[in-house]
């Protein structure tokens, strides 16, 4: 395939101001919208800050937003970002949601604060051979949640912190991590209260954005969200659920010991 | 010069998205509101919902009690239950959260209103919680058009089908797929359990809460093709009882 010289329309600046730049690039086959930004950083502007690591979709450093959707730069197909520009230039720009440090790089510490609100697993106490014992077919659920990779998108798209900037919600990637741990079959910790209160699972109205930018398909809304919120209304506004609990007593904590 | 991110509010649709994110909450809001129109046309007719051995499943179940007064039809007393079930189900939520309210209209597209949201935290939203006790009762409905459409293979005390006891047929079937497919039916059918190899029968009911989460992922196509022909088969029996359609007797 033959180069292509195409436009790279990039935001730079730092937590004062900042301007959208244009890059001229030239496009070889296979290449990613990180390769891009490395030619401009190698030929053009060497000050041209932005995070990056593997370069193959599992470090979660290279967020940003291309043609105003939040992508990974290293799964962006440089051919997609040339459709998606729909003629124009192709446009990169930082994370929206996160304060800003500059060029292409925010700063997401506070989801690292959010995640310390969360109870870390409680394990059960190990069977007589002193091992868990678990089957592969009830930690497949946990499992797809372990696939995350931090990159951030879901936080940067979920509109309570991109437009409402309702940061006492811990965001769709806490809400996976709380799943993680709610379901995993040898874990005694109670989050319930706290999905409640502290993470603000209520904010969340299901809009599904999260799902759509996650770069690793987690089905973050149908499989880690709606099931929380199920299991907050069975604590919380389930009467019939309650009544119940009240006759039969809460239900003993999972034994995984045979 | 452009502001540095962070906090800045995007007014209502900003974004730097080419593509056509406004056009599914567009069609949702067509459909859905074109529905809402017909239905509640068809539930203030009052007559029109019967032909031979068919009921219109707006009109089911068909309670007719005294103090009903005159001028309001049997259909409002049991509306309340479909439109509960599909005004909290969590597919709904998503599409009329970003068709009617905007919030968001679509991924990373401007809101232009920051404060004062409490999501579903807080009435009315926080209502949407009382969704299963909403599926209870479809479930219920859903029973009762299972026996309507039993009853509409008897013509005159003898076997028989036309091709409305066929529209009545899938109607059920896909109602049925919309019904059973419900997050909170996943839920309590077991997705509420983490240790399933600590419960009785644990590896079966992980494989039916396996079976319903595959349903599930097809939720959102079972609420757009259930509700569709739910109101094709209102359509086909009002034409039908009107006169002007003939029902094609099959045997």
């Amino acid at each position: 395939m033959s180069t292509q010289k195409v436009t790279l329309r990039v935001y730079r600046g730092d937590a004062e101001s900042g301007e959208l730049q244009d890059y001229t690039v030239e496009v070889s086959e296979g290449m990613v919208v990180l390769d891009a930004v490395h030619q401009i950083q190698a030929t053009q502007a060497p000050d041209l800050a932005c995070r990056w690591n593997c370069k193959a979709g599992k470090c979660g450093s290279c967020s940003a937003e291309i043609n105003g959707k939040p992508r990974l730069m290293c799964m962006t197909r440089m051919v997609d970002a040339i459709k998606t520009a729909e003629g124009g230039p192709i446009l990169v720009k930082p994370m929206k949601t996160f304060p800003h440090i500059k060029d292409l790089v925010t700063d997401v510490s506070q989801n690292y604060r959010n995640n310390k609100k969360i109870t870390p697993f409680r394990p059960a106490p190990k069977g007589p051979d002193g091992e868990w014992k678990i089957f592969q077919y009830e930690i497949d659920r946990a499992q797809e949640f372990r696939k995350c990779i931090e990159c951030y998108l879901c936080q940067n798209v979920c509109h309570v912190l991109r437009d409402h900037h309702e940061f006492s919600f811990a965001g769709p990637r806490y809400m996976v991590r709380a799943a993680g741990l709610e379901m995993h079959p040898a874990d005694q910790g109670d989050r319930i209260d706290q999905l409640k209160e502290e993470l603000g699972i209520g904010y969340c109205n299901i809009t599904k954005c999260c799902t759509e930018v996650c770069p690793e398909g987690i089905h973050i809304t149908d499989n880690a969200i709606i099931p929380l919120k199920e299991r907050v209304v069975d604590e919380h506004y389930d009467p019939i659920t309650a009544l119940f609990r009240k006759v039969f007593g809460k239900k003993a904590p999972p034994n995984p010991a045979p | 010069m452009l502001r540095p991110q962070g906090m800045v509010t995007l007014s209502l649709g900003a974004t730097d998205r080419k593509d056509a994110w406004w056009l599914s909450p567009l069609l949702f809001a067509i459909a859905f509101g074109g529905f809402s129109i017909y239905a509640t046309w068809a539930a203030w007719q009052n007559e029109f919902y019967r032909f031979g051995p068919y009921l219109s499943p707006f009109y089911s179940p068909l309670l007719k009690p005294e103090w009903l007064p005159p001028w309001l039809s049997p259909a409002f007393l049991i509306l309340g239950a479909p439109l509960g079930f599909r005004l909290t189900c969590y597919y709904y939520r998503k599409a009329y959260y970003r068709a009617f309210l905007l919030d968001p209209p679509g991924c990373a597209v401007g809101e232009g209103k920051p404060s004062g949201y409490r999501g579903e935290r807080a009435f009315p939203f926080i209502l949407q919680n009382l969704h299963r006790f909403f599926l209870a009762l479809a479930i219920l409905v859903w029973g009762i058009l299972v026996k309507d459409t039993v009853e509409a293979c008897i013509w005159d005390g003898q076997f028989g089908i036309g091709l409305g006891t066929l529209v009545m047929m899938v109607n059920v079937v896909l109602l049925g797929l919309y019904t059973f497919s419900c997050h909170s039916f996943r839920h309590l059918i077991g997705g509420k359990h983490d240790c399933w190899s600590c419960l009785t029968f644990g590896k079966q009911r992980h494989t039916l809460w396996r079976g319903v989460s595959w349903l599930n992922g097809r939720h959102m196509q079972f609420a757009w093709v259930s509700m569709i022909w739910v109101g094709l088969t209102d359509v086909y029996i009002r034409l039908c009882a009107m006169g002007l359609l003939q029902d094609s007797r099959l045997f």
